[in-house]
């Protein structure tokens, strides 16, 4: 796993207050659908993605993250 | 009530209402910090919190860079605010027929867009804290209405609808959403009505005085203390009875 990729799931994990391992959390879970987000959960988890890699995610790129790998691959290409 | 371990931020804090809240919380042990428009409102509010725990700043809470430089600064310093205090407000009265685009957006931007600004600044920190309190200082006049009054109505009734809606956005955040709207108080305002006004004043006010800036506060504070954390979206009336929702 790359450091992003450990770091993206590592957000994913403390913000949605998920009850599992960073390891066990599939890249292509949807954070709505699979991961029990609500709308509020994702704002924060942008904004805590934000944070820790220091950009802005503007809000049209921020609707199209809906899965833990959109999040990776956002990150990595645009942080 | 104790605020102990909580950082108040008040705007318009230099006099009237905004002055006695900013005392209010301070004296219940919260860190305060108390903003006003001007340097010298700034120093005065220092002045006036130097035995608490509080400060006084410069704001502009119509504009947004004022705002981000306050809360970097309060973040580098006291910490970010987990109690909000929209109370910088002003009036520009004019009946409607003489009243130009100015009049309207300055008043509807200084107490209405503020609020959003405020509000949206303030919140991120709260959400991190899960916890929190917004209270927007409202006007019986949001409710009545005003001949003369009817950009600051308007002002006064959005941040009404505003709060409502922010409070079912965030409340699952622990963070309350509320509005304390006051009546006809005792401020440098109402000392310049004559005796004649003053009596029509107090036809309506079933209580028969004025009210005192202290009501207000005392009503801010248990809105902001633990004892009121299952309230939000509501407003409070502290307006003598004049009116009654």
């Amino acid at each position: 796993m790359s450091d992003v990729e450990n770091k993206v799931k590592e957000i994913v994990v403390e913000q949605l207050d998920l009850d599992i391992e960073v390891s066990d959390l599939n890249n292509s879970s949807s954070f709505v659908d699979d991961l029990g987000a609500d709308s509020l959960d994702t704002v924060e988890l942008v904004m805590a993605l934000e944070e820790e890699f220091e950009c802005e995610i503007p809000e049209e790129d921020a609707e199209k993250i809906t899965t833990v790998q959109q999040a990776i691959d956002y990150v990595t290409e645009n942080a | 009530m104790n605020l102990s371990g909580q950082i108040a931020l008040v705007t318009g804090a230099s006099r009237g209402i905004g002055k006695a809240i900013a005392e209010k919380l301070a004296q219940a042990g919260a860190t305060v910090v108390g903003t006003a428009t001007s340097q010298a409102g700034a120093e005065g509010i220092s002045a006036y919190l130097s035995e608490y725990n509080g400060q006084g700043q410069v704001l502009d809470v119509a504009d947004q860079d004022s705002i981000d430089t306050l809360l970097k600064s309060m973040k580098d310093t006291v910490g970010l605010p987990t109690v909000l205090i929209n109370n910088a407000g002003i009036t520009n009265d004019k009946l409607l027929m003489r009243m130009n685009a100015d009049d309207w957006d300055q008043v509807i931007n200084t107490n209405l867009s503020s609020i959003y600004k405020m509000s949206k600044a303030c919140i991120r920190g709260m959400m991190k804290a899960k916890n929190g309190r917004i209270i927007n200082i409202g006007s019986v006049i949001g409710n009545l209405g005003n001949p003369g009054q009817s950009n600051y109505a308007a002002a006064k009734a959005g941040m009404l609808g505003f709060s409502k809606s922010l409070a079912r956005e965030i409340g699952s955040r622990g963070i309350t959403v509320n509005v304390v709207a006051p009546g006809y108080i005792q401020t440098d305002m109402t000392d310049e009505l004559d005796e004649v006004q003053r009596n029509n004043l107090m036809e309506q006010v079933p209580l028969k005085r004025l009210g005192s800036t202290a009501d207000i506060a005392n009503a801010v504070l248990f809105l902001a203390s633990d004892a009121a954390a299952y309230i939000t979206g509501e407003t409070l009336h502290v307006n003598g009875g004049m009116y009654m929702s």
